[in-house]
Formats: structure tokens, C-alpha cells, sequence
């Protein structure tokens, strides 16, 4: 039976270096929806980016994660990717001498392979580059240059959308897409997921800032601290952690510790 | 292009060594080891002249006072040169003259390499030499060729039919005394290629020797002599492959070219002897001497190799330059994976003035294999205004294998020019994660990464082996990660 849910994440515990850092994580997302994951330094962001993408630096020690109803967890990386994962890397990585067109191509022909599709011809392949090149205002030169290779913070962090639009995933997770990026940049990256979003797209962007949210507006807000979401709501949420910082929601979710140990007690 | 990359990606499943059988054909076999007597024989068999012979008895007796070298960064197992047979050849009618004449087990053979020797088939655009363990098999487009006045034929007929120009040329860059493997092949050398561009002929097509060995026990010594006259240019590709046997085979070739003024000379190889197994078992040993002189000024040589196969790899093309304003190029890729060795790089002797060379060395060691850069930039006296560029770099799979550099510099005239660069890197864990999440497999990461890396060194090669170089990488580093 098909799950109405794209991603389902139950009870999520995972370790890095055998220190727990995602502490029974609960998140559930809906084809098309927005979820922006926000919460201070080292309550578990990026582990959990890590996690559903499959790099092994974390290793999951309970709970599940199904992706169209079927276990992620035994998929490795590639075919995660292929299924349609996208994470738009925090730090995008350079490979010297491999061009973006080689890169792109190779990139979009596994996931076809995967779907029992046909490679795209060399000129479909090409107009398609054509096309998301402009969607996200990329510099044409950029994709005969190697993959990230001599590009700045903010071309790097374009080129991952841009990725993202050659690629159109089933589950985007921007990872801190807005950092380091000036105004004008974060506005073409966000109205690039907008215009690259079909209804059936979920992306979860994950964010220290409210700002990219003034952009891509979403349809949750989920406060992450300490290994868990320990609060859930509107887009609302985040204007409140703009003005409030993280501190209450720190306090809050300490107190709620304490009340539920007391509780089971 | 695009295309065939992604051929070059889907083939890359089953990535064995493609080239190790053997074809069933009567060879003609003279007994195992050397002495006077063997130079006599092969000489025979040849039917060659008498200048013929004495020069192969001169080879002979001084390469009994020689010691093999042992400077190199290479293991090597003791040779028994008693042990080999320095001459076999696949029986057939002599000298072929029509494609009728050649045994359809021969032509078989090539087919199954991808050198299609039928007049139908012919690879359009590349005259080939197919040489089978001591002989010659077959020369393609001889005859459209003749008539520019190019000559391209076995190296047996040259000495038969254009004596003058062998004699004048053999022996000219690489003398029989120059080392212990060019010795020796100078006295049991058997076929090879010979070439000779006449004064102001661009070569219309690109001329290839295609070297298999295919009996056991065997040693392969074959000679090539590319004579590139004034104002000519031709673009020439060697490529080979082997057998696999349990047993190691000996492969010690010379390769002399000239380049007399304004002339140009483009030598691109793809070596791809049998490595060996898994665990180092069998395989090539591939102790080769290439050396080019640029005669006559504005004369340029250029070196391009892709080095994926062989147990252990002892190669170092060259170029003395001196005519005046003369270019030479060493374009390098060497993988070494499994228990492979390689030591291998150039020498660029600047002679003359305002002599210019580039290096690029690009080593890729995996498994346990050894990888060293060896190369020297000499620069005499009176070669004022000369000029080089090195580029060393190094990469790293896994952490049991090695990357060495060797460069020796040597510089007699105050107004040169000499630069080196060198970098070792590894591939990062990062890198191949960044690929996986884009849907690449590990596999086909490391050989996206790997021919990027190698980019500069491919994009040298005439186009249809910068294919074949690609898969090749690909292929020779199958499995080199975890």
C-alpha cells in the first residue's frame, strides 16, 4: 500500500563517533510540502541531512525511514539519489578536470538508467541545460568549467540549485543554502526552488535564519534541539526565532525533559 | 564525444583485462635463450644483409660485458635471459601481398582487438602495422600512402627495400651502446615499424602500430624508425596488448625518431601489456628506450602515453633538441594498481638555442602499486634562451600503494628558464560522496575523477584513443577501492 506520506521518519537515533547526536527524531512530509528544520549549533541539522542521504560518517542505532513507503535505510547513497534525494550541499565539493556537462550528463543518465529510461539524447540533454541555466541565472561559462572548481560561495551554492533543477528531485534538502550568500544571490537561489518546485516536490530546508523563509515559505516550521523536533508549527514560528533567538525554545524543551522524566517516573 | 563517454561508463561493469587469450596458430619457434649463434639465426630467418648482421653482433658482444641497470624504484625479478625465446612467428606465406595471403586466424585475432585489418573494415583515417610476437602481419593503406612518397612498412622490408635510409638513420639517437635493454634489443630486435615522411608532406592520416604478443616463453624486441623530413608532419599511436600468462614476459622495444628542420613528429601510445594479476602473477615486463632528436630547427617532438598495463614499466621518451628554436612535449599518464611498478618520465636535452620543452606527468597509484616520476632537463652551454616547464603530480587510491618523484635538473646556461611543479593528492571520501548523491556510483566517481584528473594528458591523444584511454583508466583501477 502506497503511504500517503513521501518521507516518514520514526524514532530516529543515530550516532557519530558513538555519541548519540539524533535522539528519536519524528517527522512526517507530504508530496509538495515545505519544511523548513531550523534550530541552534549542534542540535543535529546537518546530522540528519547526513543521515537520510546515506554518508556514513553517522551510523543510525534505532527507529525508520521510509521514503515512498520503502526503507531508505538499506539504500545506499546513489540509490538514494537515484529514488530522488537531493541535498544541496552545505559546502559544495570541487573535482578538478570533470566539467559540469559530463557531470550533469552522467548524473541524469543513472537516475534514467534506475527508471528503466532511456540516456537523453545529446541535444535534449543540452536544451535542458540551456533551460535551468536560466531559471537560476547561472553564468553559461560556469558549466564548461569543472565541477565547482575556481567558483565563488555564492556561484557554488547556485550551482547546486541549478543541480538540483537538471535533477528534479522527489525530496530536496537545502542544507544552510543561505549561508554565506549576499542578498541578491540568496533571492536567485530561492525564487530558483520556486520555479523549479512542481506540486509533487517536498523540500526541507534546513536554516539557522528566517530570511531564505521570506522567500520559500513554508508549510511547517520545526524547531530542532538537542537529537529532536521539540516544536512544530507555521511559518510563524520562524519570524518568532528571528526575534526571540533559540534560548526560550532551549528552555522550554529542558523543562518538557524534566516533566516527562518525572512523568514516566 | 558526450556519447561515447557514456558508452565508456556502461561497458565499465565487467572490467576485466579483455585482451588476455591466446590464438591457436602454428608459430614458427626457434629454440629458448642467446647467444651468437641465435643473433645468427634471427638475422637468417630475415634474410638480412650482411650490415645487418654485423651490427647485431656488435649489439650482441657488448651487451655481454653489461650489467642490467638497478637505479630505477623498481623490483625486479632476476631474468633469465636463457629462458625466453627471442623469435617466433605466426607461419604464414612470406611477405603477404594481399590481405588473401594473410591466415584468417590472424586476422581474427586483430578483429577481436579492434584492428580490423580487412580492406572493408579498415579503421578510416589510421594506416596500421600489425605485428604479431616477432613479425609484422600486416600494413594497411601502404599503397595510398606511396604515392605521397611516404614510406610506412615492417621494419624486415625497410631493411630489404630502402637500406640507405636504414642505414643512415638506425642507431642514429639510440646508439647500440646507449643501455643494457636497448643493447640487447639491437641484437635479437625482430620486426617493427618504419616510416619515413618525405620533405613537405603532411601525413593525411594517422599512422599506427598495433603490437601483440601472443606465444608463450617469448620475448617481443621490435624496432620503430620514424624519419619525419623537412617541413613534414605526421601523427603516429602505438598501442599493445598481451596474453595473460602465470609466467612474466619480456618486452624491450627501441623507438627512434628524427625530425629534421620545420618538421613535426606526434607519438602517442597506449600501453596496455598485461598487468598481472590480483596478486601480482604474471604480466609484462616493459623495458622500453624511446628517443627523438630534433635535427634540424623549428622542429618539434611531442611524447603522449597513457601507461595502464604492465607488471613493471621502465620507459623514458625523450627528446634531444638541437636544432635551434626546436619544441619537444612529454605527455605522461601512468596507472599503477594491484602489485604494478612503474618507473618512467623523459628527458629533454636542450641543445640548441631558444629550445623549449614541456613536461606533464600525471601518476595514478592504487593497491600496492609504485608509481615514480623519473625525468631530467639538461641544458648545455650553448643553448641560450632555452626553456622548460614541469608538472608532476601525483595521485593517490587507497594507502598502500606509492608515489615517488625523481626530477633532476641540470642547467649550463645562465639565461634558462626552468620550472617544476609537482603536487601528490588523494581522492577525497568528500569528492566521491559528492557524486553518489548526484546518483554516481563509487566506481564510476573514481573513474569520473581519474580521467579529469588525467584530462590535460588525454586531451593530447588523437580522438578515438582518447576514448579507448578513458575506458582504460577506468578499467585498470576496477576494484582499487574498498
Amino acid at each position: 500500500m502506497k503511504s500517503e506520506f513521501l518521507l516518514q521518519i520514526k524514532e530516529l537515533k543515530a550516532t557519530i563517533d558513538n555519541k548519540e547526536i539524533l535522539k528519536g527524531l519524528n517527522l512526517e512530509v507530504k508530496p509538495g510540502e515545505i519544511h523548513a528544520i531550523m534550530g541552534p549549533n549542534g542540535s543535529g541539522k546537518s546530522t540528519l541531512a547526513n543521515v537520510l542521504t546515506g554518508r556514513d560518517i553517522a551510523t543510525v542505532t534505532h527507529g525508520s525511514v521510509t521514503f515512498e513507503g520503502k526503507d531508505l535505510l538499506v539504500m545506499s547513497p546513489e540509490e538514494r539519489a537515484r529514488e530522488g534525494i537531493f541535498l544541496s550541499f552545505q559546502y559544495p565539493i570541487e573535482i578538478p578536470g570533470v566539467s559540469m556537462v559530463n557531470f550533469m550528463k552522467t548524473a541524469i543518465n543513472e537516475q534514467r538508467k534506475h527508471r528503466g529510461l532511456e540516456p537523453l539524447s545529446a541535444s535534449e540533454f543540452l536544451r535542458q541545460m540551456r533551460e535551468k541555466k536560466e531559471l537560476v541565472e547561472i553564468d553559461s561559462a560556469l558549466t564548461n568549467r569543472s565541477v565547482n572548481e575556481g567558483f565563488s560561495g555564492g556561484e557554488k551554492k547556485k550551482n547546486e540549485i541549478f543541480q538540483m533543477a537538471m535533477l528534479e528531485p522527489r525530496l530536496a534538502l537545502l542544507d544552510e543554502t543561505d549561508s554565506g550568500l549576499d542578498i541578491d544571490a540568496l533571492r536567485i537561489v530561492a525564487n530558483g526552488v520556486n520555479k523549479i518546485r512542481r506540486t509533487d516536490t517536498s523540500v526541507i530546508v534546513i536554516t539557522h535564519y528566517q530570511r531564505l523563509l521570506d522567500y520559500i515559505v513554508p508549510d511547517y516550521v520545526h524547531v530542532m534541539y538537542d537529537g529532536r523536533i521539540v516544536r512544530t508549527a507555521g511559518p510563524e514560528l520562524a519570524l518568532e526565532l528571528e526575534e526571540r533567538g533559540y534560548d526560550w525554545i532551549r528552555k522550554e524543551a529542558d523543562v518538557n525533559e524534566e516533566t516527562w522524566t518525572t512523568d514516566r517516573k | 564525444m558526450e556519447n561515447d563517454q557514456d558508452k565508456v561508463l556502461d561497458e565499465l561493469t565487467s572490467g576485466e583485462y579483455k585482451y588476455g587469450f591466446v590464438t591457436d596458430i602454428e608459430t614458427d619457434v626457434i629454440p629458448k635463450g642467446l647467444s651468437e649463434d641465435v643473433v645468427r639465426l634471427i638475422s637468417a630467418k630475415k634474410e638480412e644483409p650482411e650490415w645487418m648482421l654485423e651490427f647485431r653482433l656488435k649489439a650482441f658482444r657488448h651487451w655481454q660485458t653489461m650489467k642490467m641497470p638497478a637505479w630505477a624504484h623498481l623490483k625486479i625479478p632476476e631474468i633469465n635471459y636463457q629462458d625466453i625465446i627471442f623469435y617466433a612467428a605466426p607461419m604464414q606465406k612470406p611477405a603477404p601481398g594481399s590481405l588473401s595471403d594473410v591466415d584468417p586466424e590472424l586476422l581474427k585475432t586483430f578483429d577481436k582487438l579492434g584492428i580490423p585489418l580487412g580492406e572493408q573494415k579498415r579503421l578510416t583515417g589510421v594506416a596500421v602495422d600489425a605485428v604479431m610476437d616477432s613479425i609484422s602481419v600486416k600494413t594497411t593503406f601502404r599503397e595510398s600512402l606511396a604515392e605521397l612518397g611516404i614510406i610506412f612498412c615492417s621494419f624486415s622490408e625497410a631493411v630489404r627495400e630502402h637500406p640507405s635510409l636504414v642505414q643512415k638513420y638506425l642507431a642514429s639517437v639510440v646508439p647500440y651502446t646507449d643501455n643494457f635493454f636497448a643493447t640487447l634489443n639491437s641484437a635479437v630486435f625482430s620486426d617493427g615499424s618504419f616510416c619515413y615522411i618525405p620533405k613537405g608532406v603532411r601525413c593525411p592520416m594517422e599512422l599506427s602500430t598495433y603490437f601483440r604478443i601472443n606465444a608463450s616463453n617469448t620475448g617481443q624486441f621490435e624496432r620503430t624508425l620514424l624519419i619525419a623530413d623537412e617541413e613534414s608532419y605526421v601523427s603516429y599511436l602505438e598501442g599493445c596488448t598481451a596474453p595473460m600468462r602465470d609466467e612474466n614476459q619480456l618486452h624491450a622495444a627501441v623507438v627512434e625518431i628524427i625530425t629534421e628542420r620545420g618538421a613535426e613528429v606526434k607519438y602517442s601510445t597506449v600501453q596496455n601489456w598485461y598487468p598481472g594479476d590480483k596478486e601480482g602473477k604474471g604480466g609484462i615486463f616493459n623495458f622500453v628506450t624511446k628517443r627523438g632528436i630534433c635535427k634540424g630547427d623549428d622542429s618539434k617532438i611531442s611524447w603522449t602515453q597513457v601507461e595502464t598495463g604492465s607488471a613493471i614499466t621502465w620507459k623514458y621518451p625523450s627528446c634531444i633538441l638541437r636544432g635551434n628554436n626546436s619544441v619537444g612535449e612529454f605527455y605522461s599518464v601512468a596507472v599503477t594498481n594491484n602489485y604494478q611498478q612503474a618507473d618512467t618520465g623523459t628527458k629533454m636535452i636542450h641543445i640548441g638555442r631558444n629550445t623549449k620543452s614541456t613536461i606533464v606527468s600525471k601518476g595514478i597509484s592504487a593497491g600496492f602499486g609504485q608509481n615514480s616520476y623519473r625525468g631530467l632537463v639538461k641544458v648545455l652551454g650553448k643553448a641560450e634562451g632555452a626553456r622548460n616547464y614541469s608538472q608532476c603530480d601525483s595521485l593517490l587510491l587507497g594507502d598502500k600503494c606509492g608515489a615517488h618523484t625523481f626530477p633532476y635538473i641540470e642547467v649550463d646556461n645562465p639565461s634558462a628558464i626552468v620550472e617544476h611543479e609537482a603536487t601528490t593528492s588523494r581522492i577525497g571520501e568528500d569528492q566521491i560522496f559528492y557524486c553518489n548523491q548526484r546518483g554516481i556510483s563509487t566506481e564510476d566517481a573514481i573513474g569520473l575523477i581519474v580521467n579529469g584528473y588525467a584530462r590535460e594528458v588525454i586531451n593530447k591523444l588523437p580522438m578515438e584513443f582518447a576514448v579507448e584511454a578513458q575506458k582504460l583508466l577506468q578499467i585498470s583501477l576496477e576494484g582499487s577501492v574498498g
